[in-house]
């Protein structure tokens, strides 16, 4: 289907969907955290406000709403105010060029890879500001390791980006979408969806990579000093804002966008996008948190080496068969992915043990 | 602003002499002080810790104790015997009945009698069950502050089953009240036998559930591995026991090396680590929790018939002397000296407590690792303030 729009009506539906996605997400996901890993440790989860405890979400954001608004004494009062808005930005832009349907996108850009990903930048400076203005050491430590990390992890997450821009030979999200027609790219470049999971769950400072508000070290991290709604506009719409951005752009570039059975359609983007959401939250209730050095190290000594390998293999592929190059970079692929979850965990635990303990126990 | 630039800012170029200054002409390095805790969700309580910290680097560690003193050795002497009772599950108020346990043994050493051997059995049984407890809780928490949600919920969900069997046993979930001099309260009620052995039957697959989620994971392997090592020499140092100690490879438990109640009688092995880092220390526990079911299955098997306790006078007069009296609690150690002149009252009492000790070791074994390490390495020692402070 087509859409023809005049411009008034493509503003407001720019609007609408800006605001709506990361509003909504707000409101679902953190229900659907509550409830799933609920289910994962074997509990109810919340259960009483509506059905099925749907409207425990609503509750809470009235709650936060009618909190008192405090702010710091020694707080900086203007950054510490503008900080959960700064950080706001990302999701409400970044969604602006994501392909709904084979006929809409609210802004088609011709490089809306890279609008994705400098959108997406913007939230280290929300929480890094939050994390400066609240005047608190526990914040401090949030806001600084969040720089550290999401700035790390922007390095593998961009070349496993460019991993896609190169099979397709373009950066436009509609083009990405258009060229998955015969096979998704999940079924090409394995590799790059993994890598892009896990650099994902660091951009969006979730389990195993929430350190910036690693609540059993840091209290809250960069949030600990914010309250009511604009502890708020952290933990739902922001967080889970930036989810649904990464979820929708992970489905876009891996799990065919809008293309589905019966025609393309947004609904199969947002189931995509929901499974994405799952991952988020089985990981939440599967996995410890790293520590700064090992997930630092892991970016820079793991997941950049190998993305750039993976990158030069794919490049060079791409060069030596430019007319049949998709077999052959899948099959590097997958063989990649098999060699790498096997040799891991056993060679992981070697070094650990050997740079730990020295080489007797090892 | 202004008043605020001596914590978190670095000082004004020209306000204070800087010894680095040529080094550091632009750029002002300074140690940061934080105070972690007594309000902190992973401390446990109200452990107080000062870290001295370059940047997410642990400089120094000063723990700073008493938030929760409430002054039981004197409360003692002002109590008689009968009345400190209740109080003695409020020191490790996770596993209390240790702690009457250790009480009750110390007054019958000094008042030279024997409880029924009924009652020994029924003091294993609940002791064994209070350290499964323990453990459920240590091992949980001990995730909890690796950020890891789901298993302290596993924990608190099958801690829940064996509560309910205290309940059953002592009509109390936590501050049992169980023990008393020449046996215990109560004899064993309808029914709890048979759920007893329901519970054994299911925790050891249970168990298998928890390793399956936690003791593989990589992620849990590089936050504990070689973290917090402990030699054996330096637990003989400081003092250890436990778990704990047992991690660092010495196989030192009270219930085999200074056998008290039924222990002697019962079959059981004693996990002992390599390492004595935070890994083993969680990997003794799951073991010992394994070992506990099969010491509870032998004493209910093994359980003779009988009285659960004997006569003794309702105003309990202990001839004037001293009793020394430990016992294997989850956590270490739990030794009571206790010294009577003869009256109503305890003339003193001195309690000792292992959680104080492992707290001792933390300014020797956290200078060097992160900041996120001083709630791994805290929490795989299974610190309970309770009974630390007193």
């Amino acid at each position: 289907m087509n859409w023809n729009l005049s411009f008034f009506e493509h503003l407001i539906a720019a609007v609408v969907i800006g605001l709506a996605a990361p509003a909504l997400s707000a409101i679902v996901f953190p229900f659907a955290v509550r409830r799933l890993s609920g289910f994962m440790s074997d509990r109810l989860g919340p259960n009483r406000v509506g059905p099925a405890g749907f409207l425990q979400p609503m509750a809470d954001f009235i709650k936060l709403l009618l909190k008192e608004d405090i702010t710091p004494s020694r707080s900086d009062r203007l950054l510490f105010m503008l900080a959960p808005a700064i950080a706001f930005v990302t999701p409400v832009i970044a969604i602006s060029v994501i392909p709904f349907s084979p006929g809409y996108t609210i802004a088609s850009l011709n490089v809306g890879l890279v609008f994705v990903v400098a959108a997406g930048s913007f939230a280290v400076l929300g929480i890094l500001l939050a994390g400066w203005a609240s005047h608190n050491k526990y914040s401090l430590l949030g806001g600084l390791r969040s720089v550290a990390q999401m700035i790390s992890y922007e390095i593998p997450l961009i070349f496993n980006i460019i991993i896609v821009a190169m099979l397709v030979g373009s950066l436009s999200l509609n083009d990405v979408v258009g060229a998955q027609g015969k096979v998704w790219y999940i079924a090409v470049q394995p590799l790059a969806f993994l890598f892009f999971i896990i650099a994902g769950m660091a951009e969006l400072n979730r389990t195993p990579f929430d350190l910036p508000e690693a609540e059993s070290e840091l209290v809250g991290g960069y949030m600990t000093e914010y309250g009511g709604m604009r502890f708020g506009f952290f933990y739902g719409l922001v967080e889970w804002g930036n989810a649904t951005i990464w979820s929708l752009t992970g489905a876009t570039l891996f799990l065919g966008g809008w293309r589905g059975p019966f025609g393309g359609s947004p609904g199969w983007l947002i189931l995509k996008m929901l499974v994405l959401v799952f991952v988020v939250i089985w990981f939440f209730a599967t996995f410890p948190r790293l520590q700064i050095d090992q997930l630092m190290g892991f970016a820079w000594k793991v997941l950049i080496p190998l993305s750039l390998v993976n990158l030069g293999v794919t490049g060079g592929l791409i060069i030596l068969l430019p007319d049949n190059f998709l077999p052959p970079v899948a099959a590097f692929s997958w063989v990649s992915v098999i060699v790498l979850v096997l040799l891991f965990p056993p060679v992981q635990r070697k070094l650990l043990l050997r740079k730990r303990l020295g080489k007797a126990a090892a | 602003m202004a008043e605020s630039r001596d914590i978190l800012m670095p000082p004004a170029i020209g306000r204070s002499p800087d010894p680095y200054a040529d080094e550091h002409r632009d750029f002002h390095l300074e140690e940061m002080v934080l105070n972690m805790g007594p309000q902190h969700p992973s401390t446990h309580g109200v452990l107080r810790l000062v870290l001295h910290l370059d940047g997410e680097l642990i400089v120094s560690v000063d723990p700073q104790l008493g938030y929760l003193h409430r002054g039981f050795e004197k409360l003692a002497e002002n109590r008689t015997y009968l009345q400190f009772f209740s109080m003695l599950a409020r020191l490790d108020y996770l596993a209390g009945f240790f702690m009457e346990w250790a009480y009750v043994r110390a007054i019958e050493d000094l008042m030279q009698i024997e409880p029924p051997p009924r009652a020994e059995y029924l003091r294993v049984i609940c002791g064994e069950l209070n350290r499964i407890i323990s453990h459920h809780m240590a091992i949980g928490d001990y995730l909890l502050n690796l950020g890891a949600v789901t298993p302290v919920l596993w924990a608190f969900r099958d801690r829940e089953d064996v509560l309910d069997l205290l309940e059953m046993l002592t009509g109390q979930r936590m501050m049992y009240n169980f023990a008393r001099v020449g046996g215990v309260r109560y004899d064993l009620p309808d029914g709890f036998a048979e759920q007893c052995r329901r519970f054994l039957k299911g925790f050891p697959a249970k168990i298998d559930e928890y390793e399956q989620l936690i003791s593989g994971n990589e992620i849990f392997l590089a936050r504990s591995l070689g973290m917090g090592v402990i030699t054996p020499g330096q637990a003989a140092d400081f003092g250890l026991s436990g778990p704990n100690l047992r991690a660092t490879g010495v196989a030192m438990d009270l219930r085999r090396h200074a056998p008290y109640s039924v222990y002697p009688k019962l079959d059981f092995d004693i996990p002992v680590g390599k390492n004595g880092d935070s890994f083993d220390r969680y990997k003794c526990r799951i073991e010992e929790l394994r070992q506990s079911v099969r010491i509870i299955e032998q004493a209910l098997d093994a359980m003779p018939g009988g009285p659960v306790n004997m006569k003794v006078p309702p105003m309990l007069r202990p001839p004037a002397g001293e009793a020394f009296c430990a016992v294997e609690t989850g956590r270490g150690e739990w030794s009571n000296y206790l010294v009577s002149d003869g009256s109503l009252r305890p003339h003193r009492l001195k309690l000792r407590d292992s959680c104080f000790v492992a707290i001792s070791t933390l300014p020797k074994i956290l200078p060097g690792f992160k900041i996120a390490d001083v709630v791994g390495i805290t929490g795989s020692l299974d610190l309970i303030m309770g009974a630390v402070d007193r």
